[in-house]
């Protein structure tokens, strides 16, 4: 379930886009502040309370499908701040621009990358500021090549 | 080709020695697989075929499918996806069956 | 040599069964015919699914490195590495080629988990190099840091298919394209989602039409498949790739299960021949357990499960366990039932159906 417009303006939230029944829920144990519902059926799709959830990241760097992002819509007037998992080499630096790319590899835009965390599981995660038109589709980037103009 | 830069793995430095393919001294890890050491060298060809003699190399690399098999120090039919590299080895492209006698 | 339990196979479901074996009071031999522990674990580099029991959200090579550690660790438990099991025979001798050597042990009981090998692919040009199984890709990549080529088509979007397509990717190997003979993929949709924004098509019911190369792989010709399975004439698609891989199914390593006379059946939903079985993983020999893939093509969790459980039972039916292990072993079960009950089982299910036996009840 996709946020609604008031919620997504309220502040920091979790996304999930894990919508198939597998058997798998470390997302609801990661969760420290307990926005996750206890799965009562190890099969079950993550119900999440968006109003308990802020926006932490920690589901986000859990996930073993990395099927979680977040959002923070209330990051700056124009831009919207997304959170990422990401398992690459090299890791980006804050301050690059990166292209963005939506589901299906496609660039949809530019990005900033604001901070990476890593995780002790090796998981970054990317927080990156995109415009507002697609701060919903964003779900990878690209690397610009050394030496690029863009860089 | 070897992997140097991983976003999950590291591996470790391990010590390297020198052995010999068909004439050519190549260099590889000690205790590795004679076949990761030629994969890292470029080298996939590792025999043919007997009768029609195709350009045979490795498969499964768990010494399942005898696809791999090279002369190793003389002696034939060595799975060298298993075998452990040694300083100095002697590695071959089989021919044919190999001699054993 | 005599053993409470002998355990021919050092992969989770190996691992995992020896440790419940030994915490029970059991003597337990750990056979592994390579140098080294962990069997297709330590290539998992992906974090695993499942619950916090199966340790999920751990990365499988952690995973094994945590049991690997346990059991190096364990009392009662004897590891034997660069060991085959070469037989078993009706007086109660399991033959074993030891670090060179020729061994004879007498184990009270065996639990074979000898995990599974790659099925190949009939095409045309099907043997040259650069043509790979999947897992020999991981193996090359995970355990040896050796790439296996620069551009690679996968063909097959199971689980493994699709973990290895994104593991490939993390290397830096472009993967051309994913194909799926099938209408749909097999694969998780989260796995398929991960290598979908990396930008790496996935072409359903597609499959090689043939491959092409002088002294190694240079090229790959796809087409598509109607309804009828049948390839469609021009559909084709021409890949320059110099690596292929071959993830199109498990078939388990049974030749030890044959060997010693168990009874075997067909099962294409579990990936071939496998031993019929009770719901303590018991084949129809007595003495006889078995857990993981050589019971049936399934999962790194499911594994893990059957190794606690055919370590529970064995050291039961050795008799004078530590403890009564009866609620322990009745709660492996329904673990993995649980793991077992979701939708995307279904075709798993179905085919243990087939092979398992209820255990004879117990009088109480």
């Amino acid at each position: 379930m996709l946020p609604g417009l008031a919620r997504l303006a309220a502040g920091p939230v979790a996304i999930m886009e894990c919508r198939q029944n597998i058997p798998c829920n470390p997302c609801a144990d990661a969760c420290p502040r307990g926005a996750i519902r206890p799965f009562d059926d190890i099969n079950d799709c993550p119900e999440l309370d968006m109003d308990r959830c802020n926006g932490c990241g920690a589901c986000l760097a859990c996930c073993p499908g990395l099927a979680i992002f977040v959002v923070d819509y209330t990051y700056s007037p124009d831009r919207v701040l997304v959170k990422i998992p990401y398992e690459f080499s090299p890791d980006p630096q804050a301050g690059y621009r990166v292209e963005a790319l939506d589901r299906s590899g496609r660039t949809v835009g530019m990005a900033e990358v604001i901070n990476v965390q890593v995780y002790k599981n090796k998981t970054r995660v990317l927080g990156l500021a995109v415009p507002e038109a697609i701060a919903l589709e964003v779900r990878h980037i690209r690397q610009l090549r050394k030496g690029s103009s863009h860089e | 080709m070897r992997i140097t830069n991983h976003p999950i793995l590291a591996f470790p430095e391990r010590e390297k020695v020198l052995f010999i393919f068909d004439g050519e001294t190549l260099e590889g890890f000690s205790g590795e697989p004679i076949v990761a050491a030629l994969h890292a060298a470029g080298v996939r060809v590792l025999r043919h075929s007997l009768r029609h003699k195709r350009p045979r190399g490795l498969f499964c690399a768990i010494g399942n499918c005898s696809s791999c098999l090279m002369t190793v120090d003389g002696l034939p039919n060595v799975r060298v996806c298993t075998e452990p590299l040694q300083a100095g080895m002697k590695v071959e492209t089989q021919k044919g069956r190999g001699e054993v006698l | 040599m005599k053993t409470d339990i002998a355990i021919i196979g050092a992969g989770p479901a190996g691992l995992v069964a020896a440790l419940h074996a030994a915490r029970a009071g059991a003597r337990v031999l750990l056979l592994e015919r390579f140098p080294y522990l962990g069997g297709q674990l330590i290539k998992q580099t992906h974090k695993f699914f499942g619950s916090r029991s199966e340790y999920a959200g751990e990365r499988g090579v952690d995973i094994a490195g945590r049991l690997i550690g346990e059991v190096n660790a364990a009392d009662r438990v004897t590891v034997w590495e660069d060991s085959a099991a070469l037989g078993y025979y009706p007086d109660g001798v399991l033959t074993v080629r030891h670090q060179g050597e020729f061994r004879t042990i007498l184990p009270g009981k065996l639990i074979v988990a000898t995990g599974a090998a790659e099925k190949s692919l009939v095409f045309p040009n099907n043997d040259l190099p650069g043509i790979y199984g999947a897992g020999a890709v991981q193996t090359l990549m995970n355990v040896y840091g050796v790439l296996p080529g620069k551009r690679l088509l996968m063909v097959g979007a199971g689980n493994i298919g699709v973990i290895v397509a994104y593991q490939l990717l993390q290397a830096g190997v472009e993967v051309a394209a994913i194909i799926e003979a099938g209408p749909a993929v097999g694969c998780y949709q989260v796995h398929a989602a991960k290598v979908e924004r990396c930008g790496v098509p996935i072409y359903t019911s597609h499959t090689v039409k043939h491959a092409q190369g002088g002294s190694s792989l240079e090229g790959v010709v796809i087409c598509r498949l109607d309804s009828d399975w049948r390839p469609v004439a021009g559909t084709e698609k021409e890949f320059a790739v110099d690596g292929m891989c071959l993830a199109v199914g498990l078939s388990p390593l049974t030749e030890l299960l044959w060997q010693a006379g168990c009874k075997m059946c067909y099962v294409p939903e579990l990936g071939g021949n496998i031993p019929l079985r009770d719901d303590d993983l018991l084949t129809s020999h007595p003495d006889i357990y078995v857990a993981g893939d050589v019971a049936g093509i399934e999962e790194a969790s499911t594994a893990m499960v059957e190794g606690k459980i055919a370590g529970l039972a064995a050291a039961l039916a050795s008799g004078d366990p530590a403890a009564d292990l009866r609620p322990e072993l009745t709660a492996a079960k329904a673990q993995l039932r649980a793991l077992r009950a979701g939708p995307l089982s279904a075709k798993i299910r179905k085919g243990l159906a087939k092979v398992t036996k209820s255990a004879l009840a117990e009088v109480v």
